[in-house]
């Protein structure tokens, strides 16, 4: 299973002055999968997505992807390679319209992995459809600060995804949104995941990441505690001590 | 014969008065870019501005070449510096970065004052001819150099709105957004950042090689004059800075605002002038007159 992970994350730690975000992580992802990974709140996912993405450096480990190694890489280097993300809070290029805000990774990442290949007229169509994979075609001029909490989330996924990435890790892409909109997002990712996306949630909706991961790993106070499937970690006594039973 | 001179005192005035304000366009353009696109407020604009115009005065003494000449050099000078502060400070944000290109503006200073070979502290003179033989024509000095600084702004500006349609743009608008969702989108910020400091510092210093030939006599605290640091920030922020019509509008509006207070008042009176107008602004158009204006359409297309 190792060897041909598209993730390898090999006793990644990290820490923030004297306090340890992230305590010897190690975890690996395979092409196409889907992985839940919850964790109390501040118990260092976020931190972990940040080593991952380049965003933050982590002191020691180190992490493979795609069979390169991605230390010392800038955040825009690994962007390139195939990694993306969402911000758990919505990180919007406020400035621009949503179609604009999907140009900057078309324009940046798909033209630099693959050259120049689109007239403005493609870029344009390639833009709308992005936004209408995440129904926000009709806001396309728009600005992001005209948009609902779950519209905001949404072209966080689609800039993301707008980068062609290998792997899609969504950050708490859910949290404080209805059921219903919990169901439009979770659709989103199953569609991106079936489209060849391995796809990392991370997410404290129960119900939404058990119905989501084929696999779930466990983060507590920096440290992985369980990593399985699903049915069998939420019944791992030391997740129910630290986590579910809270 | 009196009507003559007067004339001929009026015309040339004109042009004194024109390529003041054409000085002004280049440098708020080129502070724009770095400033208003990417959103990183540089003080430091006189140093830039500076080093164009002592590049100068340093090849004259050393080897006199043609202006158009000097202004490459002061761009390669001004520009080598920017990118060399990129370097320095560009992992400094916000206010630590402006008081950056401050402590840098006062250094320059500094080394410029104890370099006798420019001039030092008295300064330097620099004689320049009254006329100028041009593909048979003798052209009158000052309007010569009224058409350098002419097709300097007009390069400046063509610069300005290329950028803004073109990928760099999107970048540039990207650093002033959020830095890290920009690198998370691809975009290598740091690389964009420094060829931002590199146009906009390239571009002061071409705004500045002429001008001891303009001047006639160029002194380290007229080079580094606290109005050409203020007016190319507040040139841009009065007009709006998120186009290249912004530094446009602001630069012939103050410009002329301050050439006016000049003749009919006092020079002093112009730097209060600028602060007037800029605290107005602040208050009644934070996206300045092009924002302003920007506004007033879509309210009047959106009944
Ligand atoms: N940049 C930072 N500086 C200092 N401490 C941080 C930083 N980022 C996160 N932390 C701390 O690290 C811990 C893990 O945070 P985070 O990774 O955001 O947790 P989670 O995403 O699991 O809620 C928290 O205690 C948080 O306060
Ligand atoms: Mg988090």
């Amino acid at each position: 299973m190792t060897a041909n992970a598209l993730l390898h994350i090999d006793n990644i730690s990290k820490r923030f002055g004297g306090f340890v975000a992230l305590d010897g992580i190690e975890l690996q992802v395979m092409p196409g999968e889907r992985l839940g990974l919850i964790g109390p709140n501040g118990s260092g996912k976020s931190t972990l997505v940040n080593c991952i993405c380049g965003t933050l450096q982590n002191e020691t480990g180190s992490v493979r992807f795609d069979g390169h190694k991605l230390d010392g890489l800038a955040a825009h280097q690994r962007t390139h390679r195939g990694v993306a993300r969402s911000f758990q809070l919505p990180r919007p290029f406020h400035s621009m319209n949503l179609l604009d805000n999907l140009r900057v990774p078309l324009l940046y990442t798909v033209h630099a992995r693959m050259g120049p290949l689109r007239s403005t007229g493609d870029l344009d169509a390639r833009c709308l459809e992005l936004l209408e994979m995440v129904g926000l075609a009709a806001k396309a001029k728009q600005m992001p600060r005209d948009l609902t909490q779950v519209e905001m989330r949404k072209l966080e996924l689609a800039r993301a995804v707008a980068a062609e990435p290998k792997l899609l890790i969504a950050d708490e892409a859910m949290a404080g949104l209805s059921h219903s909109e919990i169901d439009d997002i979770l659709k989103l990712l199953m569609r991106l995941n079936e489209r060849g996306i391995t796809v990392i949630m991370i997410e404290h909706i129960m119900s939404a990441v058990m119905s989501f991961s084929q696999r779930l790993a466990v983060l507590v106070s920096g440290k992985k505690v369980a990593d399985g499937l699903p049915q069998d970690v939420v019944r791992d006594p030391e997740v129910v001590r630290a986590y579910l039973g809270q | 014969m009196v009507m003559a001179f007067a004339h001929w005192v009026h015309v040339d005035y004109l042009y004194f008065a024109s390529y003041t304000i054409l000085q002004f366009i280049v440098l708020a353009t080129a502070w724009n870019i770095l400033g208003g696109y990417c959103g990183y407020v540089n003080f430091g604009s006189a140093a830039f501005f500076a080093m164009g115009a002592y590049s100068s005065v340093f090849m004259h003494k050393f080897y006199p070449l043609p202006i158009p000449l000097l202004i490459v050099i002061g761009a390669a000078v001004s520009g080598i510096a920017g990118l060399g502060m990129g370097y320095l400070t560009l992992r400094l944000r916000g206010s630590f970065f402006a008081i950056a290109t401050l402590a840098l503006a006062v250094v320059l200073q500094t080394l410029v004052v104890n370099w006798d070979f420019v001039g030092g502290s008295r300064g330097a003179y620099i004689i320049r001819p009254e006329t100028l033989e041009f593909a048979g024509y003798e052209i009158n000095y000052i309007e010569y150099l009224f058409f350098l600084m002419l097709s300097l702004a007009v390069l400046a500006l063509i610069t300005a709105r290329t950028i803004e349609r073109a990928q760099l743009g999107f970048g540039f608008a990207t650093i002033r957004d959020d830095e890290m969702a920009a690198e998370a989108s691809g975009v290598p910020t740091l690389r964009v950042k420094l060829i931002a400091t590199t146009i906009s510092g390239a571009f002061m210093g071409m705004a500045g090689a002429p001008f001891p030939y303009y001047i006639g006599y160029l002194q380290p605290s007229s080079a580094f004059g606290l109005e050409y640091a203020v007016n190319s920030i507040a040139m841009p922020m009065i007009g709006g800075t998120t186009s290249w019509i912004g530094p446009l509008v602001g630069a012939i509006l103050l410009g002329s605002a301050q050439q006016y207070a000049t003749v009919t008042i006092s020079s002093a009176v112009n730097l209060l002038i600028v602060g007037l107008m800029l605290v107005g602004f602040v208050i009644i158009a934070p996206n300045g007159i092009v924002g302003l204006v920007q506004e007033r359409l879509r309210a009047w297309r959106r009944p």
